[in-house]
């Protein structure tokens, strides 16, 4: 029963602070459903529908590793966390992990105490503008009033940016994505800069997109993934692999389409063992033996989830570009299922 | 005899009044064009009006209700009203208003995954339950709101402050039946152990035993009821909590919570007892003293680092406290304002008629002092109200958070002042009713000639 019903609850916080931390496997095992971080709204990432029902590229690994460890991809429960928020949610076990296209930096992985797992999306800091400045390059960009959002990674990215060609702007600080589209479109800054996927994103929904262009310069390394606490290494394994596993699963040609019939056994050991008709890899990270197919299952590889949700043919329209598979010359490199 | 009477005798008929005195010509008259420089500033005003409004009434009436996305609101108005018109989406409030209203709240708790218009076998209606309540609301302030009503609805009142979080988050009865009888151990002490170890004794033995009872017997006594005779229903995590439902909810709980905390805090800031006092006025001035947002960050994120890893603290119960100790304490200002605006003689007076404290409070200072306050306490109310919006920034999505939400939407993105114009439109609707009511009651109220 749950007793967070008025002044009861306070009784729990005491209660439950006895309760010493077990593994968050366990942990999410016990729960029955995984808490999982993620943004309140990033186009393509994480969204609500009308229904309430979380849908996007993040939202994605949520499920994938939902599916890995209960066996059901809808035992979720989604956390909006805020850039304020995110870290201290993590830190404090109010989630198992945090999905929520999150930089991985230094310090977040050491000073932090996270542990990245992998790289689900790699981005980059882009700049985009009206195509009647008649701007071809960052470099030209002398002067210019820019508009970016306050507190994050870009902020400092572009400074650095501006420093290193010793050129000048003039910042515009904003607060979030839509209010940044509003000052742009109404002329408040000549650039918008921000990860190379939100300016997609966001050029999409203009009335005329042709009338603005994104410069070819890119300007930082904005490697997003999945995070997890410091000190838990069985969760965090956990984690890795089932993200492993999506991007394994394309490498291989798994698809949501011929899983079924992948699992019925193949002449691919890695498949078996990945699907796990062979080998004991579930057994290892303490899941059961068909975890991989779960997690498969739950929304399909990761270019199934790729094009699902940031792909060509959504709005967003996404090439696939570093996010390929190192055999297409990209950067998705996952360790080898044995 | 002369008939010449240089006095008239008969009346002259009454004429009608110039033209110009009389109906629009005359009001504008003598309302807008009463002088030169009136004149002038009245044509420049309606200038201005007529120019926004220009901009405003075909923006939000040449609109499309029935696109399904963006680009297609902007192909159906561009085909009604042609290429260069620029209307509203109101599609979008259309296609989210449920989500708007009640967030994520199932529309059918019993299983929390059926989806609205599908309601699995044996269900309530949808969204029985926040409607359920929202009308309980309703019908606990009725009487409170409106001394015609009769006297008995009083009651739904009394018990609606445990109803209502059972009511939305579910779970055992037993749980609101505890927690009204913290009050009635409350009570019984004060009755019991006032008369044989004093009044003191008496309050300090209310205030005790009641938190006791809370914290530590009430959650064993609602389960070993609920092994008895089950009562219960589905339970609603805070997590689904969302749009105007966790708005209003934060709002009555904070307003319902800090009138009678802060009535508390005033009394307790007059007192004679030093160190009751000392407390009352450190907790004013330190919760004033800090803005709402600070509290709510330590609500979210400080909290969670002090409290012990693991601690299962309901994010939503962590705002509502926050939110009802800083209404409360803004709460006892006014209340003080009361207090001291009364006249000493009304002191003396009670004292002189032989009332206890209490008494005295209950009969003569309270009914005259919160008479004096009403429009601060409105004003508190229609504050906090609106305050709570400032739960987005710590990712509950109420309305405000949930426009992120609903703009993330591919279908939706690049939407943004259609979702705020409706959000400030619902706003404005409640904070209206709120301060029409509290001029409603000051007239009601007034006794001075």
């Amino acid at each position: 029963m749950k007793k967070s019903v008025f002044l009861g609850a306070l009784t729990v916080a005491s209660i439950a602070a006895g309760g010493a931390f077990a593994g968050t496997l366990d942990d999410v095992k016990a729960r029955g459903k995984l808490n999982c971080g993620v943004t309140t709204g990033l186009v393509g990432f994480a969204a609500p529908d009308a229904n309430g029902e979380w849908e996007g590229f993040d939202v994605g690994v949520c499920r994938a590793v939902a599916a890995a460890v209960l066996g059901d991809a809808t035992a979720v429960e989604f956390v909006p966390t805020t850039g304020k928020t995110r870290f201290t949610a993590l830190a404090s076990g109010e989630i198992d992990l945090l999905a929520r296209n999150t930089t991985w930096t230094f310090s977040r992985d050491v000073d932090l105490k996270f542990e990245f797992v992998g790289v689900n999306y790699y981005d980059g800091q882009g700049f985009m503008v009206p195509t009647n400045l008649g701007v071809t390059s960052a470099k030209d960009l002398d002067g210019a009033t820019v508009c970016i959002q306050t507190g994050t990674t870009t902020e400092l990215n572009l400074a650095d940016f501006f420093r290193a060609n010793s050129i000048s702007y003039e910042p515009v600080p904003i607060e979030t994505n839509a209010e940044a589209q509003q000052q742009y479109l109404a002329g408040a800054c000549d650039v918008y800069t921000t990860d190379a996927s939100g300016l997609a994103a966001t050029r999409a929904t203009f009335e005329a997109p042709d009338e603005h262009v994104l410069l070819p310069e890119i300007i930082s390394k904005e490697p997003l993934g999945p995070l997890v606490r410091h000190g838990d290494n069985e969760w965090g394994d956990v984690v890795r692999w089932t993200l492993n596993a999506l991007i394994t699963a394309e490498e291989l040609g798994v698809t949501s389409a011929n899983i079924a019939e992948m699992a019925a056994g193949s002449n691919n050991p890695e498949i078996n063992r990945l699907l796990g008709t062979e080998g004991s890899l579930g057994e290892m990270l303490g899941l059961s033996a068909d975890w991989g197919k779960n997690a498969l299952e739950a929304g399909g590889n990761y270019a199934e989830l790729f094009e699902k949700n940031i792909g060509e043919n959504t709005p967003i329209a996404l090439s696939r570009g570093l996010n390929a598979q190192w055999t297409d010359g990209g950067l998705l490199y996952s360790p080898p299922f044995r | 005899m002369s008939d010449i009477s240089f006095v008239r005798t008969d009346m002259l008929p009454e004429q009608e009044p110039p033209a110009t005195t009389v109906g629009f010509v005359g009001w504008a008259r003598a309302n807008l064009f009463s002088s030169p420089l009136n004149a002038i500033l009245s044509i420049l005003s309606i200038v201005a009006v007529l120019f926004v409004l220009s901009v405003i009434l075909p923006w939000a009436f040449m609109s499309s209700w029935n696109a399904t996305s963006l680009t297609d609101c902007r192909e159906q108005i561009a085909a009604a009203y042609g290429p260069d018109h620029h209307g509203a989406c109101w599609a979008v409030i259309k296609d989210r208003w449920v989500q708007l209203v009640f967030g994520f709240y199932p529309p059918y708790p019993i299983d929390g995954t059926a989806h609205l218009g599908s309601p699995p076998e044996g269900a309530w209606p949808a969204y029985f339950r926040p409607i359920a309540t929202f009308v309980l609301i309703l019908t606990a302030v009725a009487p409170v709101l409106f001394d015609k009503l009769p006297r008995k609805m009083l009651l739904i009142t009394a018990v609606f402050p445990f109803l209502m979080p059972w009511m939305m988050w579910g779970g055992t009865f037993w749980n609101p039946v505890g927690a009204m009888l913290g009050f009635g151990i409350g009570y019984l002490a004060y009755r019991f152990i006032a008369p044989i170890a004093g009044s003191l004794a008496g309050v300090i033995a209310a205030a005790l035993l009641p938190i006791i009872w809370w914290l530590f017997l009430m959650g064993g006594f609602a389960s070993t009821m609920q092994s008895i005779i089950a009562l219960d229903i589905p339970t609603v995590n805070s997590r689904k909590f969302g749009g105007f439902t966790v708005s209003i909810f934060i709002g009555v709980v904070a307003i319902v919570g800090s009138l009678p905390l802060g009535i508390i805090l005033a009394l307790g800031r007059q007192s004679d007892l030093l160190i009751v006092k000392a407390l009352c006025v450190g907790f004013i001035e330190f919760i004033r003293g800090v803005p709402l947002i600070t509290l709510l960050f330590v609500a979210s994120t400080l909290l969670n680092i002090f409290l012990p890893p693991g601690t299962e603290f309901d994010i939503i119960l962590r705002v509502l406290i926050m939110v009802t100790l800083f209404a409360s304490a803004y709460m006892a200002e006014v209340v003080r304002g009361g207090l001291a605006a009364l006249p000493r003689g009304q002191y003396e007076a009670a004292d002189a008629l032989g009332l206890d404290y209490w008494k005295a409070q209950r009969l003569i200072i309270m009914p005259q002092a919160l008479k004096i306050s009403i429009p601060g306490i409105v004003s508190t109310f229609i504050g906090i109200f609106k305050d709570t919006t400032l739960v987005s920034i710590i990712a509950i999505l109420d309305p405000l958070g949930l426009t992120a939400g609903i703009r993330a939407n591919a279908q939706w993105n690049g939407i943004y002042w259609e979702l705020f114009a409706f959000i400030a439109f619902v706003f404005f609707i409640f904070c209206f009713s709120m301060s029409r009511y509290s001029m409603y009651l000051e007239r009601k109220l007034k006794t001075s000639h």
